[in-house]
């Protein structure tokens, strides 16, 4: 087993890079996969980075606070996002999207740059606040069909894998400099969320 | 991994999307069409590493977050005046910070930094082009400053030799020079 080496972080990152490197544009309706709706709403979740980025960064705020943390999160924001979801379902498409994806980027994004030292309870409050909050809005943008549940429920399932994959890589980081360029992740996060909050204004206002 | 990424089968799209394909490319090449941005950011890194830690993170991460908020005040159509002559003067100062080595307290040097950083962010907020996606546009934006920091970074490893500090010092002297230049521009 010795002759077997070790993922690196570079490589990682390399790996990161590339698939950040090669965004796709997001849509309000779900992606049609042709595998059905449960893979349509993994599908619509990987391709939606005003979803997919604020979970990653709360997942980097539980892995940089440890184990207990990213356990928490690991199970309280498929939950959340799955209520979120079916209460989504029943409501009709909302405005502001834009304007709270731009809160959540800030947040969270602000708390990893800051690594901020929150207690497991305030934790646990924000990961099912944003599980919630995404949730809704993903659920509003589903239809009422049947297929819409199972399409949630793909998309809570793409949450859990995210959030455990990226929780379990930053918990085992022990180097500094790996911690120092997560926060760094995060700031660039936050300053992200500046700058949609300003395009939102922006768009208000004319 | 990277096989899987090349391979991974594309939507078909029988229209073109407007302002959206586009965002992230258009976000990313924005801080590095002006020389002025660049001279600026590469400094901040090349200080950052020249000053050791905490700084060589801590500029980089305070740069990026008062440029977008700049950038934000840009967006929202808030003036600031003097933006050309504040971009030139953070070539200027950045440049000569290298130049001469010079070593304030943590605090200081971020706060140059950050204000600075307004300058170039509310720039970049006025000139933002219409119908790009807000988000994939902003992603590349930041992502693109913060590896002009990097390279600021990656080349101040080099002050760990005495050649390469001095390599830096002429480093930051064409920085400072290139400020010059853009203040004249400026007042021309």
């Amino acid at each position: 087993m010795n002759g077997v080496s070790k993922p690196r972080l570079p490589t990682y990152a390399i790996v990161v890079l590339t698939v950040a490197m090669s965004p796709k544009p997001a849509e309000a309706h779900l992606n049609a996969t042709g595998m059905g709706p449960l893979y349509d709403g993994l599908m619509h979740f990987l391709m939606s980075p005003e979803d997919l980025v604020p979970v990653l960064a709360l997942a980097l705020l539980a892995g940089l606070r440890g184990g207990a943390h990213g356990r928490q999160a690991l199970f309280t924001l498929p939950a959340a996002w799955l209520v979120g979801g079916l209460f989504g379902l029943t409501a009709s498409a909302t405005n502001g999207s834009a304007v709270l994806s731009s809160f959540w980027f800030l947040l969270v994004g602000g708390l990893v740059a800051a690594d901020a030292k929150l207690s497991v309870p305030v934790m646990t409050a924000l990961v099912a606040l944003l599980g919630l909050s995404h949730g809704y809005l993903n659920g509003t943008g589903m239809g009422q069909s049947g297929s819409a549940v199972l399409a949630v429920l793909g998309l809570v399932l793409a949450v859990f894998v995210l959030t455990a994959l990226a929780t379990a890589f930053v918990v085992q980081l022990r180097a500094h400099w790996a911690r120092i360029a997560t926060r760094v992740a995060g700031s660039w996060i936050a300053a992200i969320g500046l700058l949609m909050l300003g395009w939102s204004v922006r768009g208000s206002l004319h | 991994m990277l096989v899987l990424i090349i391979l991974w089968a594309e939507t078909a799209f029988a229209h073109t999307q407007q302002g959206e394909a586009v965002g992230f490319l258009t976000g990313f090449r924005h801080p590095l069409s002006g020389l002025d941005h660049v001279l600026a950011m590469v400094a901040v890194g090349l200080w950052g590493a020249q000053l050791g830690a905490p700084a060589i993170w801590v500029l980089p991460v305070a740069f990026p977050l008062v440029m977008a908020t700049g950038g934000a005040l840009g967006l929202m159509g808030m003036p600031l005046p003097g933006i050309e002559y504040g971009i030139a003067a953070s070539a200027i100062m950045l440049g000569a910070a290298v130049m001469s080595e010079v070593r304030p307290p943590l605090g200081v040097a971020a706060l140059l930094v950050a204000f600075f950083a307004i300058f170039h962010g509310h720039a970049h907020g006025t000139e933002l082009p219409p119908g790009q996606s807000a988000l994939l546009y902003s992603m590349g934006f930041v992502m693109a400053t913060g590896c002009l920091h990097a390279v600021g970074i990656g080349i101040g490893v080099a002050h760990r030799w005495r050649w390469g500090q001095r390599l830096l010092r002429a480093g930051g002297a064409v920085v400072t020079g290139g400020g010059v230049f853009f203040m004249w521009k400026a007042f021309g």
